[in-house]
């Protein structure tokens, strides 16, 4: 059972009127396991974690989630985003509801978990991550940084199956995205099965267990994180990489 | 939106210390810090052009009102007009008469808006509702707002005032207070719709996304995620819309019911003097004032939370 992909993607197709952001896109992510998505701007990172979890419909292919193809018109669409988490760049909080309502709405008006047991939850993992006087904030009280945070925990707090996260920091400043990434680093070592889109480099190759290289919407390279970083074999692959590394990118 | 907000959140709290200082008081950190002559120097300059700028403001309003008391009171017809329209004797008659009509006519305004905002809200919802299930619905919905949008108050209200008693249908009423309240209602329903709509739309598409992908469903996502953010923003033009409301309850003396304007229009039709509207008039617009002046206060606030940075 735990050599089943907890997500497997084949030949899957999406375009964009008349573009084509997706060409013929495989993938496996085995539980417990972490792959990094990199590539540059517009390659399909993002879309392919939308496709993943439902936010867009592929023209073509097949999407599994654990055994169950979700990518089946008949499947349930919310039943399967219930299994997955997902934790937006721009972090996508509701900025009417306290942090606390943020991260409680889902657990009790999607799973029925009475509100006293979710709110304990909650404050659980806030105070873990180091949130815990924010229960009570708005969201535009908080830096970028808790914000993104409070993102995470309210994308744990349904205990999913899979965490997508899309350019988590990419919109935050320098100096902040330390604290986030640390945070995904300790969801690894709980063994939370995750895609993430990225563009730290020194971050995904750290915490990648495999990596995609995305261009023009196919995976032109896949791998160990040491073999896609180490001995890329792809040229343009390298030259990515000379690029997103280099000193004057940052 | 949601993005703008990123950085301003901790700055948020100097918001005071900034304020405070402007007029010269020592409110600032404790630092022993003394202003120099050139800081007093320019509060003191300031001061100076702020006085001025009173001073003729004053004068120039006095000027204006003094030029139109003079226009008005040497126009040939203003000894006649004095007599018809600004009658104390009608006035001190009428006022009481007014006023007790007046009531009808708050009344009205407290049905009829809590109605128009149910039945807009029901509305705006139907036409935001996906899947060809509600294509009827959808189709109803948006023919209802185009329609009563466009037709004009007084016709609306003359067609169910005068026409709904003329078919002469068993247990439907022919009480002009009611009808009247219910084309009053049907006519801003259509109006307030449009502005739920327009909060519903404006809400960003990945705070429905950001709802879904937690695995609500379309309805919780409406209902939790999308209207709350919609009816928040909509405050000001909603209060808006009651504002009109409450005077046009003022057109259900057309069909006899008597409010505010019928009570006038009764004096006036014996004593062929028109004082008795301008005290209704002047009675509206007193009604109306402190409900404009709270939508003003409620949409200052709100300006306000949303430069300090919040997406409310």
């Amino acid at each position: 059972m735990s050599d089943t992909p907890v997500l497997r993607m084949e030949s899957v197709r999406k375009t964009f009127g008349g573009s084509v952001v997706l060409r013929d896109v495989d993938l496996e992510v085995a539980p417990h396991t972490v792959t990094a998505l990199i590539g540059a701007s517009g390659s399909g990172k993002s879309t392919l974690l939308r496709c993943a979890n439902l936010l867009e419909e592929i023209d073509d292919g097949a999407i599994w989630l654990d055994d169950e193809e979700i990518t089946d018109p008949r499947a349930d669409q919310d039943a399967v985003r219930r299994r997955i988490g997902v934790v937006f760049q721009a972090y996508n909080l509701f900025p009417h509801m306290t942090v606390l309502e943020n991260i409680t709405l889902a657990p009790r008006r999607v799973h029925g978990v009475p509100r006293a047991e979710a709110e304990e939850r909650a404050r659980e993992l806030l105070e873990r991550l180091g949130l815990g006087a924010r229960a009570g904030e708005y969201p535009d009280r908080l830096s970028g940084g808790q914000q993104q945070r409070v993102a995470i925990v309210r994308a744990l707090a349904v205990r999913p199956r899979l965490l997508l996260l899309d350019e988590v920091t990419a919109a935050l400043d320098p100096e902040l995205v330390g604290e986030v990434l640390t945070v995904v680093r300790g969801l690894k070592e709980d063994g939370m099965t995750m895609v993430l889109a990225t563009h730290e480099m020194a971050f995904a190759r750290d915490v990648a267990d495999q990596v995609c290289f995305l261009d023009g919407g196919v995976v032109l390279e896949r791998g160990s994180a040491e073999q896609v970083f180490g001995e890329p074999v792809e040229e343009r692959t390298r030259r990515f990489l000379r690029r997103a590394t280099a000193p004057s990118a940052s | 939106m949601t993005l703008a907000k990123t950085e301003s959140g901790p700055d948020g709290a100097d918001d005071d210390g900034g304020t405070a200082g402007r007029d010269g008081a020592p409110t600032g950190p404790d630092d022993g810090y003394t202003p120099s002559a050139r800081r007093i120097e320019r509060e003191r300059h300031r001061r100076a052009r702020a006085r001025r700028a009173t001073a003729i403001a004053a004068l120039s309003t006095l000027v204006t009102g003094v030029v139109l008391y003079l226009l008005v009171v040497h126009a040939p017809g203003w000894p006649r007009t004095k007599e018809t329209f600004f009658s104390a004797r009608y006035a001190r008659e009428a006022f009481p008469k007014v006023l007790e009509g007046l009531w009808l006519n708050v009344r009205l305004l407290f049905v009829c808006g809590a109605a128009v905002l149910v039945l807009g809200m029901l509305i705006a919802v139907a036409r935001t509702l996906r899947g060809p299930v509600f294509f009827p619905l959808r189709a109803l919905a948006a023919a209802y707002t185009d329609f009563f949008r466009g037709l004009p108050l007084i016709i609306n209200l003359m067609i169910v005032v005068l026409g709904v008693p003329a078919l002469r249908l068993q247990g439907v009423t022919v009480d002009p207070v009611l009808l009247g309240g219910t084309a009053l209602t049907l006519t801003y329903s259509a109006y307030v719709a449009e502005v739920f709509r327009a909060g519903i739309e404006s809400v960003h598409p990945s705070q429905r996304a950001a709802a879904r992908s937690l695995g609500l469903t379309n309805r919780q996502a409406l209902r939790h995620v999308v209207l709350p953010q919609a009816v928040r923003r909509q405050v000001p033009p909603l209060l808006n819309d009651l504002v009109s409301l409450q005077k046009d309850t003022g057109l259900v003396s057309i069909g006899g019911a008597i409010d505010a304007v019928r009570a006038a229009d009764i004096i006036v039709g014996r004593s062929l003097n028109y004082t008795p509207y301008i005290v209704a008039g002047l009675v509206f617009v007193a009604l109306t004032i402190p409900m404009t002046r709270f939508t003003d206060w409620v949409t200052a606030r709100m300006d306000r939370r949303r430069a300090q940075g919040g997406a409310l």
